[in-house]
């Protein structure tokens, strides 16, 4: 029997939603009715809308895609614009002010506190200058993602155009804005591994072939990768290659395969990776070549994977943090982005730095951070002094470079713990208390407040999950700790050893460590090779959990809270649900 | 008077009749010496699979863990609320000892 989303789905979905999303907007948040709230919620996330979590009813967060995280000159600054207008909350966050721009793991945009009445001004301010909330969120195509400098930086292959394409092809498209559940696609023509396509549902990796005696360079394509719900896969190769030109049509029938054979019955089962599962490559590409495209499928072209260096477990960074030289002799600057969250006022100044010093362009990186692109050599220096770049450095240090965080109970639903502001203070503890050892200087701490695992913790070095326990009695928020993981020619996802660890013992469990690795080390031994000769039990006495002068100062349940970091966080004091105003309604019955 | 009932994103929260009334992270008391060796279980709810109404009593699978002990699982259907006259009305989970109603299964 089909679900209720799915019911939804087939009655109204894709682009038609806009309209009703129009009308609820124009009549207010009133006038949604109380029994189809829920189906109404679930589709305005095919236009890029989340209604954020219990407490904060009437709020919702915008996610803008952005195709491989390029923001066009004059872009940033529109939406520095629409957060200052738009999306300033009732409370503000006591680390990011009331408000920001948090620039994600895949290379979009999310804001927060916006309100159903001002979508449609929302909308066509950005829609007029180029940038759109569609599919952004809901179950079909994502915003594709690869390496951020994509045409500027060193490539095998080009990757932008494709990704252009597909980005045109599939977004609106009515064949495929029906999918069983989320599409994430990476397109990357680096040699690096740096498009992360390893964790998406459908990726195209650089590859070259000899095709009637002459080389080709192109993608292979790898399918059914993900790292959601305690269910991580690597994408496998399905034995394809395909030319530039011929991306679209091979990414329509892998879409077209999925639409038609991903579990509708069941969304728990849903994505690719669970049909991959059941297939095994053989028979998905078999299905693919007999049913869903009218040409002969090349088989697979040689892989660079041999040249992967991002996130690989070395010491290269890979993330475009610093001053890197473009193809044209221009330059790119990235700045790292703390846990990828901007005020708004910052965000505005960045677009004026962008244009002042190089096209105006900005790009969005999958560890949260920005980059300047097309700065001339001559410009360098006066940018480099720019005040912005003091709190957004070109130069961090290891332990901001490596922090990823997701949204948290901050917002989200489906979150257990506070994430963001707790890893700014877990990385500002980190720097000012713990030394690295010798020579690591790229040192990745990804935290997620559940199995959905937006800020990728499978792939860092440690890994944080949000999780409960008790201490002294008292029910606090904890985590679970991965050690381990990253991608490169042979990923590895972190091996789950510590379980619900109290945040405010987890910064002297990484200090602790530190320590032993630097005690145990063999040689130049990097750490992800270091975690790889451990065996289980050795594993688990790497953790060691200890009280230090870290304070955490949301150990309760953050989730009970309308808001936690407002004055009164009890739901009675919650605003919401308010009209279009921000005045609050009459309480619900409950 | 029918209610609707139903299990929304990636099984984070319950919604009865669209509103949305138990979420995951929350700390329960499970009785259930076939869970783990616990005197009770200290449950958290991670995600919910299912719901159903049981009788007056509205029921989710849930899966979570101990978070004395580690194990993890679904302790069958979980009691966390009830259908009057067609309103829903939340039991005290914070306070109160849950049985599972029926099918357990272990991870």
């Amino acid at each position: 029997m089909p679900t209720d989303v799915e019911r939804w789905k087939s009655e109204i979905y894709g682009n038609e939603i806009r309209e009703h999303l129009y009308r609820f907007a124009e009549s207010g948040w009133e006038s949604i009715p109380d029994d189809e709230s829920d189906a109404w919620f679930e589709r305005f996330k095919w236009w890029g809308l989340y209604q954020q979590r219990n407490g904060q009813e009437s709020y919702f967060m915008m996610r803008i895609g952005t195709p491989n995280g390029v923001l066009e000159p004059g872009q940033t600054e529109v939406v520095a614009d629409i957060a200052k207008e738009y999306a300033s909350g009732p409370a503000e966050n006591p680390e990011f002010g009331d408000t920001y721009v948090d620039w994600t793991t895949r290379q979009s945009i999310q804001l927060h506190w916006l309100k159903l009445e001002d979508i449609p001004e929302i909308f066509e301010k950005l829609e007029s200058n180029g940038l759109s909330a569609q599919q952004a969120c809901g179950d079909s195509w994502r915003n594709i993602v690869g390496n951020p400098m994509a045409g500027k930086a060193p490539e095998f292959v080009d990757a932008l155009p494709v990704i252009h394409e597909l980005n045109d092809r599939f977004k609106g498209n009515e064949d495929h804005s029906n999918l069983p559940r989320k599409w994430k696609v990476s397109v990357t023509g680096a040699p690096d591994g740096s498009g992360q396509g390893d964790i998406n549902d459908l990726a195209f990796e650089p590859a070259f072939k000899e095709i009637d005696g002459e080389e080709v360079r192109g993608f292979n394509v790898a399918v059914g990768g993900g790292l959601s719900r305690n269910e991580p896969r690597i994408a496998r190769q399905i034995d394809v290659f395909t030319r530039p030109e011929n991306a679209a049509d091979v990414a329509a029938g892998i879409s077209a395969l999925f639409r038609e054979h991903g579990d509708r019955e069941n969304r728990y089962n849903a994505r690719i990776k669970f049909l991959m599962d059941e297939w095994g490559p053989e028979k998905f590409r078999r299905v693919l070549q007999e049913d869903f495209v009218d040409f002969e499928l090349e088989t697979a072209g040689e892989d660079l994977r041999e040249q992967y260096t991002y996130n690989a477990g070395g010491e290269e960074h890979g993330d475009l943090i610093g001053v890197h030289e473009q193809r044209d002799d221009k330059y790119y600057v990235g700045l790292n982005v703390l846990v990828g969250r901007m005020g708004a006022d910052d965000t505005a100044e960045l677009a004026r730095v962008a244009d002042t010093y190089g096209s105006g362009e900005v790009r969005i990186s999958q560890r949260q951070n920005v980059i300047i692109t097309d700065v001339p050599e001559e410009n360098l220096d006066a940018l480099l002094d720019e005040p912005l770049l003091e709190n957004y450095s070109p130069d961090p240090h290891p332990f901001m470079r490596g922090s990823v965080a997701c949204t948290g109970t901050e917002f989200c639903s489906l979150s257990i713990v506070e994430t963001k502001n707790r890893q700014v203070r877990f990385a500002r503890w980190l720097k000012q208390n713990v030394e690295l050892p010798d020579g690591v200087e790229d040192f990745h701490i990804h935290l997620s407040g559940c199995t959905a695992s937006c800020a990728q913790p499978q792939i860092a070095d440690v890994s944080l999950r949000g999780m409960k326990t008790r201490k002294n009695g008292e029910a606090v928020e904890a985590l679970d700790i991965g050690l381990g993981g990253g991608l490169g020619e042979n990923p590895h996802f972190a091996e789950w050893v510590g379980q619900r660890v109290p945040v405010d013992e987890v910064p002297g469990a990484i200090k602790n460590l530190l320590a032993t690795f630097e005690d145990q080390r063999e040689g130049s031994e990097t750490f992800r090779e270091f975690i790889a000769r451990q065996d289980e039990d050795e594993l688990e006495n790497l953790i060691e959990p200890e009280e230090t002068s870290y304070e955490d100062p949301m150990m309760h349940n953050t989730k009970l809270t309308w808001y936690p970091y407002a004055e009164n966080d009890s739901m009675d004091a919650s605003p919401a649900p308010t009209d279009g105003d921000g005045n609050p309604l009459a309480p619900a019955d409950d | 008077m029918s209610v609707a009932l139903r299990i929304l994103d990636d099984g984070a929260w319950l919604s009865v009749n669209d509103q949305r009334r138990v979420s995951v992270s929350e700390l329960w008391r499970v009785d259930d010496p076939d869970f783990c060796d616990c005197d009770l279980v200290d449950f958290i709810a991670e995600g919910f699979t299912a719901v159903s109404a049981d009788g007056r009593d509205v029921a989710v699978t849930t899966y979570g863990q101990c978070i004395a002990c580690g194990k993890k699982g679904v302790p069958g259907k979980l009691p966390v609320g009830r259908i009057r006259n067609g309103a829903y009305r939340g039991y005290d989970r914070e306070h109160m000892i849950m049985r599972p109603m029926s099918g357990r299964t272990d991870e």
